[in-house]
């Protein structure tokens, strides 16, 4: 299989992906909406001291982060399981794990980049600046790929499996904990001035590994699914 | 076969059902005697820790219970590993079987933890980097009997939380690890392969047996759990040791 037509493939998928996103704009327009009121409520219900909304802001950002993923994991392969399109896949020459990487990366475009974008403004509303908003926007960058991928093998163990939208859940955010722990942690430092570059390593870490785990297992993941 | 035993054979659950069934008392008494060895001497014999008082004797529970939780979540994920590459129906049977008490080991390693914790630090819990990921690791657990009692396909349950359990296994060194990585509350390691232990050696030994009596209580409870296993997949009459007998006087003829 030559290296141009598996990219061929890959930005196929991820062009398909963002052309359905575009059609149905409020399926991820809502995921976007959730994190920022989740965000917003927490000024509400903890109180608006800028001193405690300045020590509770990144893990608040981030947490929200970690649940608006979770909420978007559904559409990553459901439509696709339930049409066909999935069992497609899988026959063509392509490697599967190779076409996941696609999935995976407009899933990441859909649902992560926009929660990136946004940071900077929520991060306002908590009281951050300076040093520790661009640390917190450059953890998200990191950290987002990380988890769309970890979701990922999440959504596809459970395709068509009752209860999914809690079992994913379940599965998926203790994974997602060390990247909470890093992203968060990488904030926190920096305002502490310690700089964030250690966390932010270990982010970039996580990254790697998963981005060589993580379409493996989900290709595996798929194939149980759909046998 | 070169030893004139096909170990092979055993691969099958209507071989293997027998023999566990013969294994078990003798794991199940070793593991008890080996029990109330260990305890006598962590509660009587070993002397008074000079820091700690007498709070420190729970790690005769405690450090056993946490090297088990991790130790069962590396075999479950190691049967599961098996069973997809092999596609063997025992190895997903070990795994199923491995989950309850590995995740019963954990959460005992995070109550006796618990206990430990409020003499010694003051606290019932901090979140301290091992206690967190021990917390996780109860997750795991649960996450693979979850995934498998939401999937009615049997064979999609067995494979799908293999693949849970295999990629789980990446928190298990973050686990054993996490006291020299990070600088944390937890103490560290008292007993190590480079460095020998750090402690008087009744304790040791009595550490050691403990460990011992967890594991072969392990074998024994697995074992039984998985002839449960069989019997509720295969939806066959109990296998008793007679009828294996008579299979094997029938494939010796």
């Amino acid at each position: 299989m030559s290296g141009s037509n598996m990219w061929e493939a890959v930005s196929g998928i991820v062009r398909r992906d963002l052309l359905l996103a575009m059609r149905r704009r409020s399926d991820a327009a809502m995921s976007v909406f959730f994190l920022v009121i989740v965000v917003s409520l927490f000024p509400l219900g903890v109180g608006p001291e800028p001193a405690v909304l300045r020590i509770i802001g990144p893990g608040v950002l981030w947490v929200a982060a970690l649940l608006a993923c979770l909420l978007s994991l559904g559409r990553v392969f459901t439509a696709d399981y339930l049409d066909g399109v999935l069992e497609q896949m899988v026959l063509i020459p392509q490697p599967l794990a190779i076409l996941v990487v696609g999935k995976i990366l407009a899933h990441w475009l859909i649902s992560g980049l926009p929660v990136v974008l946004l940071s900077p403004l929520l991060g306002l509303q908590f009281g951050l600046s300076g040093e520790p908003l661009g640390v917190l926007v450059m953890s998200l960058l990191l950290g987002t790929p990380t988890l769309s991928m970890i979701g990922a093998i999440g959504a596809a163990l459970v395709l068509g499996v009752r209860g999914s939208g809690l079992l994913v859940a379940l599965l998926v955010l203790p994974l997602y904990v060390p990247i909470l722990i890093f992203g968060a942690g990488a904030v926190t430092s920096s305002m502490a001035g310690i700089g964030g570059e250690a966390n932010l390593s270990l982010l970039g870490a996580c990254l790697v590994l998963s981005l060589f785990l993580a379409p493996w297992a989900t290709a595996a993941a798929l194939r149980i699914a759909l046998e | 076969m070169s030893t004139g035993i096909n170990w092979l054979k055993y691969s099958s659950p209507q071989a293997f059902y027998p023999l566990a069934g013969r294994l078990i008392p003798w794991f199940a008494c070793v593991a008890v005697a080996l029990m109330g060895i260990g305890l006598y001497m962590g509660f009587f014999v070993a002397p008074t820790d000079f820091q700690q008082g007498e709070a420190y004797r729970i790690i005769f529970v405690h450090v056993p219970a946490a090297w088990m939780s991790m130790f069962l979540y590396v075999v479950m994920a190691v049967w599961a590993g098996i069973g997809m590459g092999l596609n063997a129906r025992l190895s997903f049977m070990m795994a199923q079987a491995i989950a309850p008490t590995g995740a019963m080991f954990t959460f005992l390693a995070l109550l006796t933890g618990a206990m430990w914790g409020k003499p010694t630090w003051g606290a019932w819990w901090v979140w301290d980097a091992r206690l967190t990921s021990e917390l996780i690791l109860l997750f795991q657990y649960a996450g693979v009997m979850l995934l498998r009692t939401s999937i009615d396909d049997m064979r999609r349950a067995d494979r799908a939380s293999a693949v849970f359990a295999l990629v789980g296994v990446v928190n298990v060194p973050i686990i054993y690890f996490s006291v020299q990585w990070w600088n944390t509350l937890h103490q560290g390691a008292s007993v190590s392969m480079a460095t020998g232990s750090k402690m008087a050696s009744t304790m040791l030994t009595a550490m050691l047996l403990m460990t011992v009596a967890f594991w072969l209580y392990s074998i024994a409870v697995i074992l039984a759990r998985a002839r449960c296993i069989m019997i509720e997949r295969e939806s066959l009459p109990v296998w008793d040791e007679k009828a294996a007998v008579i299979q094997e006087a029938v494939e010796a003829r």
